[in-house]
């Protein structure tokens, strides 16, 4: 084995010092099931989905540094079933409803459910009760499918410059994103449909109003091909 | 005011028959009979017993989500939903739709016609009508008909797998797909599309009509008993096309008092609550809608197949009005008015959506690329269709911010409650009267009912094998017999 490779489910991983072990997997076209990861920004590690075992031990592959030597595992039984059981919870803890959704076929947690073949929400729902912010003009806010990857706090803050939403709350039901304006509405803001966060959401919350359904089924996102294999080519 | 056979004026003292479910319908129903101690009938009831909400739950979501989650109300019509929701919300964005985009939808249309109605004739009901309504239940069922007349059953799976592909081929799949989105479509056909569909089309045309020829056939074998099943007076309603012709997908409404005689014509659907309104019942989830200027006892209608043949002035394909002009004419106009006419009438459509079909194909706007359309904003939408079990309302109310705030559906099954109420009370006088209650008798109740082909809310389909539980009971409650039916038999205990 070379200086700077890893083992990722037997197989040696180039990578450059300082790249996270997700940075270098998807470097070398290996998928790891992932949510709250984002290329474009800095690794949150809260959803989880990307946990491996590396030398044995669970760890999250957004954050952990690559390491010369190390063997990690990502693709296994154990850990599948493992993300699996996350992704269930994620459903149950929401309000997914992927037959209405306008973003079901672009929707990269029903695309991770399909592809680690999630068959049932197993758990009893939640069914929270969460609003829906329709109060600006070109964008439709639905939390009822947030799975809080702060994605678009990292965008908003970091890309965009204009702090439009915020985690906020605590506990169980009191978590969740907050729109950073006296009135907590989205249309009080300065946020428009050409911030980076408006096409940052990976579920269905941040939606571009009236072009829902748009795209016919077979061509969006995920009918032509499986996260397995659109998330290690984006 | 209750019906006749409505309400019974001492129910405590009759025994009670119930058949729940309905079997070889979609959707959940019961019927409940009171008999006296000589089995006569005092009270016949169809209760709708499912709850579904829609019109509540639709309220704070997006406009254009509404199409798409308005046809999850069913498995075997969602492109009727489908339509009507996306033709309330053209009117919401005040669009008016491009040739290609009405075109495709037409198409998408007289599929979902195609299939519904093959698979109510072939699947559901040919299993009475070709075996007899009183029949061994064991081969009364598509299997049945699989086994004693094979290629009627092959011709009717593929009468439905063809308008399914048209369905699979606009709206992106066989069920519950995307195809109508607000103000047009999300995609036309490509030509290899339009040739695949082109290939079979002349087939499904000819297999149309020998279903016309089929019923047509039974009721010249059973001409008085058709004519007389279930048989009831009964005002109509319908859309029609500006010069009177048959038109499913868009119209003006058009009613017919009993004789036939035109109460409205043309009458401009985006106003319908001026025409209808709609009754309640404290025994069933279903509403009872009624035309206003008449009130609910006299006001009540029938929609479906049998009225929309009857309502037109001619339909506009070559073959069906020819149909349409036999069926008329037949036995002095009979048939046209019997219950059991609206198989007759179902298939007489089938074939006009083959016609129809093999139409556009041949239309070069259905390969455009002109899909969508705007105009000037409205609050109000109002979408009504033909589907293929009747007259289709859906009408949407959407604030500023786009979202729905009010929701009004009225769909076909609904308008046909009274009707199908008279239709069963009907043959229990016609044939309980006096007689013991067995399972082959209670089918006839259900024959009845499979006519209007009702949708009672779901995609829940039995094929005979839906278990049927009846119980006899004494005035005092305690069960005097009971038959017991699944997809292993029949067994009766006590």
């Amino acid at each position: 084995m070379s200086e700077n490779t890893f083992l990722l489910d037997g197989e040696a991983i180039p990578f450059v010092p300082g790249q996270t072990v997700m940075q270098a997997a998807k470097a070398a076209g290996k998928y790891i099931p992932h949510l709250c990861w984002h290329p474009e920004f800095k690794p949150h590690g809260s959803c989880k989905l990307c946990t491996v075992k590396a030398n044995g031990r669970f760890v999250s592959s957004c954050t952990m540094e690559a390491a010369a030597g190390v063997t990690i595992e990502n693709r296994t039984p154990e850990l599948d079933d493992k993300r699996r059981t996350l992704l269930q919870l994620l459903f149950v803890e929401g309000n997914h409803f992927c037959p209405s959704c306008e973003k079901s076929g672009n929707c990269l947690l029903q695309a991770t459910a399909y592809d680690l073949g999630m068959m049932s929400p197993h758990f009893d729902h939640f069914f929270p009760d969460r609003p829906v912010d329709a109060s600006h003009p070109d964008i439709l806010l639905d939390f009822n499918r947030c799975i809080l990857c702060s994605l678009c706090v990292q965008a908003s803050e970091q890309a965009d410059k204009k702090n439009v939403f915020v985690m906020g709350g605590r506990g169980m039901r009191g978590r969740r994103i907050i729109i950073n304006s006296e009135s907590g509405k989205l249309g009080d803001t300065d946020f428009a449909a050409s911030d980076r966060a408006a096409s940052i959401c990976p579920v269905g919350v941040i939606l571009k109003k009236r072009v829902g359904f748009a795209v016919p089924i077979g061509e969006r996102k995920y009918d032509q091909a499986p996260a397995s294999v659109v998330e290690v080519t984006k | 005011m209750a019906f006749e056979l409505e309400t019974a004026s001492h129910p405590e003292t009759l025994k009670r028959v119930a058949i729940e479910p309905v079997s070889r319908v979609e959707g959940h129903g019961k019927v409940t009979l009171l008999l006296d101690d000589d089995n006569k009938v005092h009270q016949v009831r169809l209760h709708i017993v499912e709850f579904r909400g829609f019109e509540r739950f639709i309220q704070g979501r997006p406009y254009w989500e509404v199409p798409v989650m308005v046809q999850r109300l069913c498995g075997i019509c969602p492109v009727s939903h489908h339509l009507a929701a996306s033709k309330a919300m053209d009117m919401i964005l005040g669009a008016k739709l491009t040739p290609t985009a009405e075109k495709l939808r037409r198409l998408m249309h007289y599929g979902q016609i195609l299939q519904s109605h093959a698979l109510h004739f072939f699947h559901l009901s040919s299993p009475d009508l070709l075996f007899g309504f009183g029949s061994d239940m064991a081969t009364r069922n598509i299997v049945g008909v699989a086994a004693a007349v094979p290629e009627v059953a092959k011709k009717g799976v593929l009468l439905r797998k063809y308008g399914q592909e048209i369905i699979r081929l606009t709206a992106g799949k066989r069920v519950h797909g995307t195809g109508a989105v607000p103000g047009g479509v999300n995609k036309s056909l490509s030509v290899e599309e339009r040739d695949l569909l082109l290939k079979d089309i002349y087939q499904m045309v000819a297999w149309s009509r020998e279903a016309v020829g089929i019923i047509k056939g039974l009721f010249e074998k059973n001409l008085a008993e058709y004519n007389a099943f279930g048989r009831f007076d009964a005002h109509s309603m319908g859309l029609v096309r500006a010069d009177g012709a048959m038109d499913l997908y868009h119209g003006g409404l058009r009613a017919r008092d009993k004789s036939g005689e035109i109460i409205f014509d043309h009458f401009d659907y985006g106003h319908y609550w001026e025409k209808i309104s709609e009754d309640v019942k404290p025994w069933s989830y279903m509403k009872f809608p009624f035309m206003k200027h008449l009130g609910p006892d006299e006001g009540w209608y029938r929609v479906g197949p049998l009225t929309r043949v009857a309502n037109c002035d001619f339909i506009p394909t070559p073959l069906a009005d020819h149909e349409r002009k036999e069926f008329l004419a037949y036995d002095a106009g009979r048939p046209a008015g019997a219950t059991l006419g609206y198989h007759w009438a179902r298939m007489i459509e089938m074939l006009h959506a083959a016609e129809s079909i093999k139409d556009l194909l041949h239309d070069e706007d259905i390969l455009g690329t002109d899909l969508m359309a705007k105009g000037e904003r409205q609050e109000r939408g109002v979408g009504v269709i033909e589907a293929p079990r009747g007259t289709l309302i859906h009408h949407y109310r959407v604030n500023e911010d786009d979202l729905v705030i009010r929701a009004n559906l009225i769909v076909s099954t609904t308008h046909n409650n009274q009707a199908m109420n008279e239709s069963i009370r009907q043959v229990a006088r016609q044939y309980f009267d006096g007689r013991e209650v067995t399972e082959g008798l209670l089918n006839h109740i259900e024959v009845a009912i499979r006519c209007f082909d009702p949708c009672l809310s779901c995609a829940t389909h039995a094929l005979g094998q839906m278990p049927l539980e009846v119980t006899l009971e004494d005035a005092a409650g305690n069960t005097i017999d009971s038959l017991y039916k699944d997809a292993h038999g029949v067994s009766r205990g006590k």
